[in-house]
Parts: C-alpha cells; sequence; structure tokens
C-alpha cells in the first residue's frame, strides 16, 4: 500500500501535529506520554498497524490544533525515537521536528524500580536515564542501575 | 567527585596498584607500625543500615593512619527519621568530613550521595546493588592465596540474587580473565543485567544449582548466606539452605590451594569443621578489609602510600 495511501486513511488535518513513523502498537503508549486523554477537546485520528517500506508496520497520529513542544518530543523519544513529527498549519507542514535520542534521558521519567533511591519524590537531583542501546531502546537508570521497563516508564513520566 | 561507587570507576591498572598498597600498608594495619599518612582526615561514616565489618574496618583504618572518624550513629535518633533527604543528609556531611564511606538501603544512594558531594564518596553497599570496598579485599584476599587474580576458577554460591558483594565481585574477576561460576538455587539465581554484562566483557558463564559438584575444579569458593526471610515458608528455605552449605568432608578432593571465602556474617553456609582446614580463609579476609580501605582512602585522598614504608613508618 502506497504512502498516500496510509494518509488517506484519515483526513488531512489543517492545524495541528502529525506524529508518523511510530513503531506499530505504539500510537497508545505515545498518546499517554504525551498526555492526550479522551476528555480533551481536540480531535486526535491515530491509525495502527499499516504497511510501511521502512518499518515494515507502523503508527500514525494527527492531533489537531495543537502543536508539540520540544518537551514533549523528549518524552517521545522513549517510546518512538524514530518517529517524524510535522507541524501543520493551513493544511501545510510548517515545520518538520526531529526527535533527538540523547545519550541520557534527563527529567523525562522516574527509574521504573522500586528501591532505586529516587523513589523518594523528595530528592532533588534530576532523574537521569542512561541509553544503553537505541534499537532496541533500551535504558538504565544512572543511579541504581537498573534495566528500565520501557512499557512501565510511560507510568512514570514526570 | 571522584569517588568508588562501582568497580567500573576502577581501572585493572588502578585495582592492582591499589592492591600493591594495601600490601605494604599490612605492618600499619596490623597495629606493628605507626605511619599517619592521614593524619588531619576526616571519615564520615554513613551507615543507613546495619554493618559489623564494614563500619568497623572503615573506622580502624582511618585511626591506624593518624586520621580520625565522625559516625552519623544510629539512624533513628539522626535526622533521617525527620525526613531528612540524602541529599540534605550528605550536603551537611561533606561540609563535616574529607571522604565518605556509606551504606543505605536503597539502591543507587551511592551515586546519588557522589552526585551531590564534593568530598569522595566510597560505597560500603547500596541495597543489593554493589559492595566495591568489599571487592577489593576479596580481590586482596585472592590474590595473596594465589600470587594472581587471573586465570582462576571461582566459584560463587548461595544467594547471587540479593547479594551485592557477589554482584560487584563478579564483574572484577571477569575483568581479570577467571571462569566464574554461580550455583544457586534458581529463585536466588544471579540477576539477569549482570549476567548480561558479564557476556559483553566476554566471560563465560556457568549457572549450576550444584554446588558440592564444584569443588574439585575450584581455586576459589566464595560463600554467601541464604537469608531465611527471601523464602515463603521455612520449610522451603531449609531444602534450599541444606544445599548450599560446606563441610570439612566435602573438601576431600578439592585442589591443596583451593580457599574458601566469606562476606560474613555466616549462619549455617559453613560448618565450624572447616575453619580449622587449610581453605578457610574467611577471617583473615575480614581483617584485609582495614589495608583495602586503607588503601582507598589513601588513594581518594590523593596521598601517596610510600615504597619504602618501613623507614617512614614508626615501630610499635
Amino acid at each position: 500500500m502506497s504512502q498516500e495511501a496510509n494518509m488517506r486513511r484519515v483526513t488531512a488535518i489543517k492545524n495541528g501535529t502529525v506524529i508518523d513513523h511510530i513503531p506499530a502498537g505504539k500510537a497508545l503508549s505515545v498518546l499517554k506520554m504525551l498526555g492526550i486523554e479522551g476528555d480533551m477537546s481536540n480531535p486526535v485520528s491515530l491509525v495502527m498497524n499499516v504497511p510501511s517500506k521502512k518499518m515494515g508496520g507502523k503508527d500514525i497520529i494527527k492531533v489537531e490544533d495543537r502543536e508539540l513542544t520540544q518537551t514533549e518530543l523528549d518524552r517521545l523519544a522513549l517510546v518512538a525515537p524514530d518517529a517524524s513529527v510535522a507541524i501543520i498549519r493551513a493544511y501545510s507542514v510548517a515545520e518538520k521536528l526531529d526527535i533527538n535520542l540523547t545519550d541520557e534521558v534527563v527529567n523525562v521519567a522516574r527509574c521504573t524500580f522500586s528501591n532505586c533511591i529516587t523513589m523518594n519524590p523528595r530528592e532533588p537531583l534530576p532523574h537521569r536515564l542512561i541509553v544503553t542501546s537505541r534499537m532496541p531502546l533500551r535504558l538504565r537508570c544512572r543511579y541504581c542501575g537498573k534495566e528500565q521497563d520501557t512499557e512501565a516508564l510511560v507510568d512514570n513520566l514526570l | 567527585m571522584p569517588g568508588l561507587i562501582t568497580m567500573d570507576d576502577l581501572t585493572n591498572e588502578e585495582i592492582i596498584s591499589i592492591l600493591d598498597d594495601a600490601e605494604r600498608l599490612l605492618p600499619v594495619a596490623r597495629g606493628e607500625l605507626y605511619l599517619p599518612l592521614l593524619q588531619g582526615r576526616i571519615l564520615g561514616n554513613l551507615f543507613f543500615e546495619p554493618s559489623t565489618r564494614t563500619r568497623m574496618s572503615f573506622e580502624t583504618a582511618m585511626k591506624r593512619l593518624g586520621g580520625d572518624v565522625v559516625n552519623l550513629g544510629d539512624v533513628k535518633t539522626s535526622s533521617v527519621v525527620k525526613g531528612e533527604t540524602l541529599f540534605d543528609t550528605i550536603q551537611m556531611v561533606d561540609g563535616y568530613t574529607d571522604i565518605i564511606a556509606m551504606r543505605h538501603p536503597r539502591q543507587g544512594a551511592a551515586q546519588y550521595a557522589c552526585d551531590s558531594a564534593n568530598v569522595p564518596i566510597l560505597n560500603g553497599g547500596d541495597g543489593a546493588g554493589h559492595h566495591p570496598t568489599q571487592t577489593m579485599l576479596d580481590l586482596f584476599t585472592i590474590r595473596q592465596a594465589h600470587g594472581t587474580l587471573e586465570g582462576l576458577n571461582v566459584v560463587l554460591a548461595g544467594d547471587l540474587r540479593y547479594g551485592r558483594t557477589v554482584h560487584s565481585l563478579s564483574h572484577a574477576l571477569v575483568r581479570f580473565g577467571c571462569n566464574v561460576i554461580f550455583a544457586s538455587p534458581e529463585s536466588l539465581r544471579m540477576p539477569e543485567e549482570i549476567v548480561a554484562d558479564l557476556k559483553v566483557h566476554g566471560a563465560e558463564v556457568v549457572e549450576t544449582d550444584d554446588l558440592l559438584g564444584q569443588i574439585n575444579d575450584a581455586d576459589v569458593i566464595y560463600m554467601t548466606r541464604i537469608q531465611k526471610e527471601r523464602f515463603p515458608d521455612e520449610d522451603e528455605y531449609a531444602k534450599v539452605a541444606g544445599a548450599y552449605k560446606l563441610e570439612a568432608g566435602d573438601l576431600d578432593g578439592a585442589k591443596p590451594d583451593m580457599i574458601i571465602m566469606h562476606p560474613l556474617p555466616r549462619v549455617n553456609e559453613i560448618h565450624p569443621s572447616v575453619d580449622s582446614t587449610r581453605h578457610a580463609r574467611y577471617f583473615e579476609q575480614a581483617f584485609n578489609g582495614v589495608v583495602a580501605r586503607m588503601a582507598l582512602m589513601c588513594r581518594l585522598l590523593g596521598v601517596e602510600v610510600p615504597e619504602d614504608i618501613n623507614k617512614q613508618g614508626v615501630v610499635l
């Protein structure tokens, strides 16, 4: 199926953000990480498991009337580091944004290990997760050294 | 500030050089020579959970080298019970001392303290994480017995899941090309991420539940205590703990220079009949904690341990 056909599955948006090349099946996690819940007023379109030349399968999200910030993109890096993000204004791509997964993810999510020192919410140092592998994505807490459960990290966003 | 949080903080060359310093410091540790290399320095002992050997050997090491020690004391009577964060405690002690030795029930606490402090932090155990100063004294004991750290067959036995001493030690052994054999019950196996790390370093890791079958080929058997509270019921504990027990009679086929180590305290895993065999090394190992920690504190405080130590010290 062509790229065009994929995009036609949902209608073009006038203003907002299109997040493409999300790993297949991760769109719901991405929505959760962005804090996009069913009770918000912006229309959100979502397609899952569509064919992709580059990825085999992928998910796409279109959020109307909302432009993602760089901080929100940092969060996205944890589940969809290679996603491409386009800001749409008046039906045209106004900006293309990159998600740069840095070597260390600082103050985005709390370590998932229950006995980590960072579990005390009053400890003031930043939460630091070190990227040990990009494909597949693997992270370790700088402090306790525990390998992170990337699914559970979605629940630990700061 | 650099500290010693995991064994990754030291290169193999640094490890050997610190062990050489420790070797020279033996007469000072035994109280035969007075050499106040750390006179005027203060160690902060922050033990947020119980410790006998680690805390006392740090204190002895500092005092033998002419320095002084301040203790956090009982956690129950410190600011910690009032809800003070580790960050704040470290800020305070950092101002009082030149170096800090710390044990904490939370994993990652030592790295956290290191990131919070200006003075060096020595990790004396963080949760089930690392215990690198124990590893240094373990390596010292192994080298003392075998003259080398390279190419030895080392069996680590007992609680490998929660026993932090074996986590740090296995990393170090693999870096020196030792073969490591993990003998433990299924439920107390070495954590997966540690095994994965060891394999990255090129180690061939053997995991087994048969301790007695490993004795004859071993150069070192490192026993650890299996804790009752890790098991759902008493019967299960008794069954498992019984399989990880050494008695003198089990050692008949052992190599003559094989040594048995234990970070102590022991409960039933090494029968007292082993104490009088040529293989028992755990009490020397505990003593070696003093020299290893002396050498580490000198290194982290930038104080050189002189080559001609006997000429510089005062014989007692």
